[in-house]
């Protein structure tokens, strides 16, 4: 008796605790709401599952415990019954699968008009890189890196000139534009992290890799590293703020381009 | 010659191989230590990944009480605790599971149960034991060599693994984990092939593939995934060590660490990745499918039934074992892969759950108007098909590629596969352990401590896994030497890893009445007799308990029916023994 006691105890106490957790996820930031909303369909299927398995096997239990003169039935296989489970449980995939690529394909495909932001990585440190007057961003090669130049900006491409470079600081964005966030890494794996963004990807070293956002609050938000990078992983933490459109404008302002960097550390101009 | 009648339920003459004196071994030294017997090799298999296990277990603790009171202990820095998450996932995956469900059970049930004196190479058999204790003596020395073993994370991903801002990346850590690893895999080709050549060629007369309990389909799908599957952890380890020591740059594309440009260049470390996983998705069922087959074989015993959709459920395992092998990506949706091999993946990844699903049904319709003997493997195996679903259930948010994005990489991840691959096959362990310990030792475990014991694991491990989830839902990343303040870690998030930490440390304590009572009853258990389970079985059927050097005495069995002939209408007894003949053929194997 305590079996099926304790067996139905643990399938509606971790329905208690999934409906009364004080742990549940950040405030959203970007568009992302669909990711929560596939959530939440995974959380319905999948707890109702998990509920009917225990719930049957504690009735099991508690009905076909062995008693004196028990026997047990004789059924090898039931070819029906079998069919009707594996289709039932096709269509639950399927509810759960077909949201999850749908939202997929909207999270692979970048709209046009999003500006390209660049972050890099390295031990342990953030740092980002802005597309100038231009538009663009310019070309860059780890092999470029020296300390004048530790994003390893190709000088001799005019695109790269006026990018604005923070190094270690923090990252401003516009609301209600969508960014497409391009990844680097100079060193090992990170993986850029704001959990109120939901979007997250690694940097690699060697390639560049990319997700999009369209941040949908103002306010600040932590940038955490979310592929262990090395002894000092925790510790690599940086910031983004949301800004309105005038506060963000005010903000670029103010940020060194390329040129004015080497021009700080008295490395000569090559471009053509 | 002999006659070999037309069809398996014909009269079938006596077994031909008698048991001969020439190959027992006649020295102590061949007895117990460099023994050919399959079933030495298992016990000395399961008491080597145990020990090993138990120091994983230590690591564990050391590593949530980090977690839980950050800082209080002043010689778990940031490196130890690398070290210490790094060892323990390794050793647990590879060097207790696998060892454990293949060396272990795998050499002591695979001739038993199909009726054969031993493994069909057992010298092979032999050296594939002595070069897993080498593996592991290999990696324990990581422990004392300088700079410590590595801390890579078990993943051991490049170019961190090999780089100084890693323990251990640019002194000996890295170079003893992959060397281990090699020789893991050497090893375990060696006992592998045995095991799928003894099942193919080594079954008694009359046990066809579908009379053969799903222990050993499950054992047999795995080491099958096991040998197709290793050899590209094999490779990685190599072109790693390649890069470390000989500075190739397989997996080293141009680096500048700290400010220093490397002579690497080229290289990519999204392979290592592709390898790695290659390899460990299928991992994940080489320990799975073990415990899927033993835990079938605890629920049909216990509730005096014969598994359900027998045929089903050998198919299953043969189809998960073959999917595994194309959804590895699905640990690399946010890896910087291209991104649309999503697609592909997440839908590899959500087929196996059907499967998959047909086994939890046919186990759960196993206990339906079953006769249900409420012993410790029974209850090991409920606990089991609680966990595995639970666990198995947060892997359709993980393999739906768009809901990993933001749980990948966080405590949700941590959460689900210690759900899945630790704490359920661990309950089959403990289950198999109750349940052949008796034809091991001749002795039953005490009672008493196992029902402590499984209650103590099985709700400390569900209360220690499941609220974790929701620690990873709130966005806690994993592999944090310390969280500090952050939107993240409220202060409620820090009372939870305090009760986390409390329940690890119990569970733990709780394995330690299991070590005594293992020991205790070595000599105090009751008297088992030859079959106390009254299960069906060809390893219950031995002459004498425990069974010596070849078996089954005088003569193998002769196999007649399948091994689920539990409470036949009509039968005197509740179970038919498969080599009982059945001249009436009342059996029902395959009915439909």
């Amino acid at each position: 008796m305590a079996v099926v006691f304790i067996l139905a105890f643990v399938a509606v106490a971790s329905v208690l605790f999934h409906l009364l957790s004080p742990w549940w996820w950040t405030p959203i930031a970007s568009n992302w709401q669909y990711i929560d909303n596939t959530i939440i369909i995974t959380f319905w299927i999948t707890g109702f599952v998990f509920v009917a398995v225990v719930l049957f096997v504690a009735y099991c239990v508690l009905r076909f415990r062995h008693k004196p003169g028990n026997r047990a039935h004789y059924e090898p296989e039931n070819r029906k019954l079998e069919f009707w489970l594996a289709t039932v449980t096709t269509i639950g995939v399927v509810a759960m699968l077909a949201p999850g690529l749908f939202v997929w394909n909207h999270f692979v495909n970048v709209p046009s008009d999003a500006t390209e932001v660049e972050v890099v990585g390295q031990q342990w440190l953030w740092s980002f890189r802005l597309p100038g007057a231009n538009g663009k961003l310019g070309t860059s090669e780890t092999r470029d890196i020296t300390a004048e130049n530790p994003l390893g900006v190709n000088k001799n491409d005019s695109a790269g000139l006026d990018d604005i470079i923070i190094q270690g600081g923090e990252l401003h964005l516009p609301i209600g534009k969508p960014v497409k966030m391009v990844l680097r890494s100079i060193d090992v794996l990170h993986d850029f992290y704001v959990p109120e963004f939901r979007a997250k990807m690694d940097m690699v070293p060697g390639m560049v890799t990319y997700f999009w956002i369209t941040p949908t609050r103002t306010g600040t938000f932590e940038v955490l590293c979310a592929e262990l990078c090395g002894v000092g992983h925790p510790q690599m933490r940086g910031t983004v703020v949301v800004d309105n459109e005038a506060d963000y404008q005010t903000w670029l302002q103010q940020q060194q381009t390329f040129t004015q960097m080497m021009a700080a550390s008295g490395e000569p101009q090559t471009a053509q | 010659m002999v006659n070999i009648p037309s069809s398996i339920n014909d009269p079938i003459p006596a077994a031909e191989v008698e048991d001969v004196e020439l190959y027992h071994p006649h020295s102590w030294w061949t007895t117990y230590v460099f023994s050919q017997d399959a079933k030495v090799i298992a016990i000395q298999y399961s008491l080597t990944a145990i020990s090993i296990g138990l120091v994983a277990l230590v690591l564990s603790w050391l590593m949530r009480l980090q977690l839980a009171f950050p800082g209080v202990f002043t010689f778990i820095d940031a490196d130890r605790y690398y070290q210490f998450i790094t060892m323990h996932g390794m050793i647990m995956v590879i060097y207790l599971l696998t060892a454990l469900f293949l060396g272990g059970f795998g050499n002591y049930l695979i001739p038993l149960m199909l009726g054969a004196r031993d493994m069909v190479f057992p010298y092979a058999n032999m050296l594939s034991y002595w070069i897993y204790l080498l593996a592991v003596l290999v990696l324990v020395a990581g422990f004392f060599a300088p700079g410590g073993p590595t801390g890579a994370g078990w993943t051991l991903y490049p170019p961190q693994a090999i780089l100084s801002g890693t323990p251990g990346g640019q002194d000996w850590g890295i170079i003893l984990m992959l060397s281990s690893l090699i020789l893991f895999i050497i090893g375990f080709t060696m006992g592998g092939l045995n095991y799928v050549v003894t099942v193919l060629q080594g079954r008694a007369r009359g046990m066809t593939l579908m009379r053969m309990p799903l222990t050993i389909w499950g054992i047999f799908t795995a080491t099958v995934m096991a040998l197709l599957a290793f050899p590209a952890l094999f490779v990685a380890s190599v072109m790693m060590l390649f890069d470390r020591v000989l500075g190739t740059s397989f997996f080293m594309p141009a680096i500048v660490e700290m400010g220093t440009q490397l002579q690497h260049g080229g290289g990519s470390p999204i392979l290592f990745q592709h390898l790695f996983w290659f390899f460990g998705h299928p991992e994940v069922y080489i320990v799975a499918l073990p415990a899927f087959g033993i835990v079938s074989d605890l629920i049909s015993v216990h509730a005096r039934k014969n598994i359900f959709g027998y045929r089903m459920m050998v198919w299953a395992m043969v189809i998960i074992g073959a999917l595994s092998f194309v959804v590895w990506a699905h640990h690399m949706y946010v890896s910087g892969m291209n991104p649309n091999f999503g697609f592909f993946f997440a839908t590899t990844t959500l087929i196996i759950a059907v499967p998959t699903a047909i086994k939890v049904y046919n186990w759960v319709l196993t206990l339906w108007r079953g006769d249900i003997h409420l012993t410790i493997p029974m209850l090991f195996a409920l606990g089991f098909i609680v966990t595995f679903v639970n666990g198995g259930l947060t892997g359709l948010f993980l393999g739906n590629v768009v809901v990993d994005v933001p749980l990948s990489d966080t405590m949700f991840v941590v959460a689900h596969f210690h759900m899945v691959m630790g704490v359920a096959p661990i309950m089959v362990i403990f289950g198999a352990i109750y349940h052949w310990y008796p034809k091991i030792t001749g002795r039953m475990l005490d009672e008493t401590m196992g029902r402590i014991h499984f209650w103590v694991t099985f709700l400390g491990a569900y209360l220690i896994f499941f609220p974790m989830h929701y620690l990873g839902l709130l966005g806690a990343p994993r592999r944090y030497y310390e969280l500090g303040e952050s939107v993240v870690n409220p202060p409620s998030a820090h009372d939870l890893n305090i009760f986390i930490t409390m329940m690890a440390l119990t569970v733990g304590a709780a394995q330690v009445l299991f070590l005594f009572n293992a020991a205790w009853s070595l000599r105090h258990g009751k008297d088992a007799g030859g079959n106390p389970w009254r299960a069906t079985t060809l390893e219950w059927q031995t002459p004498t308990t425990p069974p010596p050097h070849g078996n089954f005495g005088k003569e193998l069995p002769v196999v007649y029916r399948w091994a689920y002939d539990y409470s036949v209408p009509g039968a005197p007894e509740d179970f038919i023994p498969q080599n009982e003949p059945d001249p009436e053929n009342r059996s029902r194997e395959h009915a439909s």
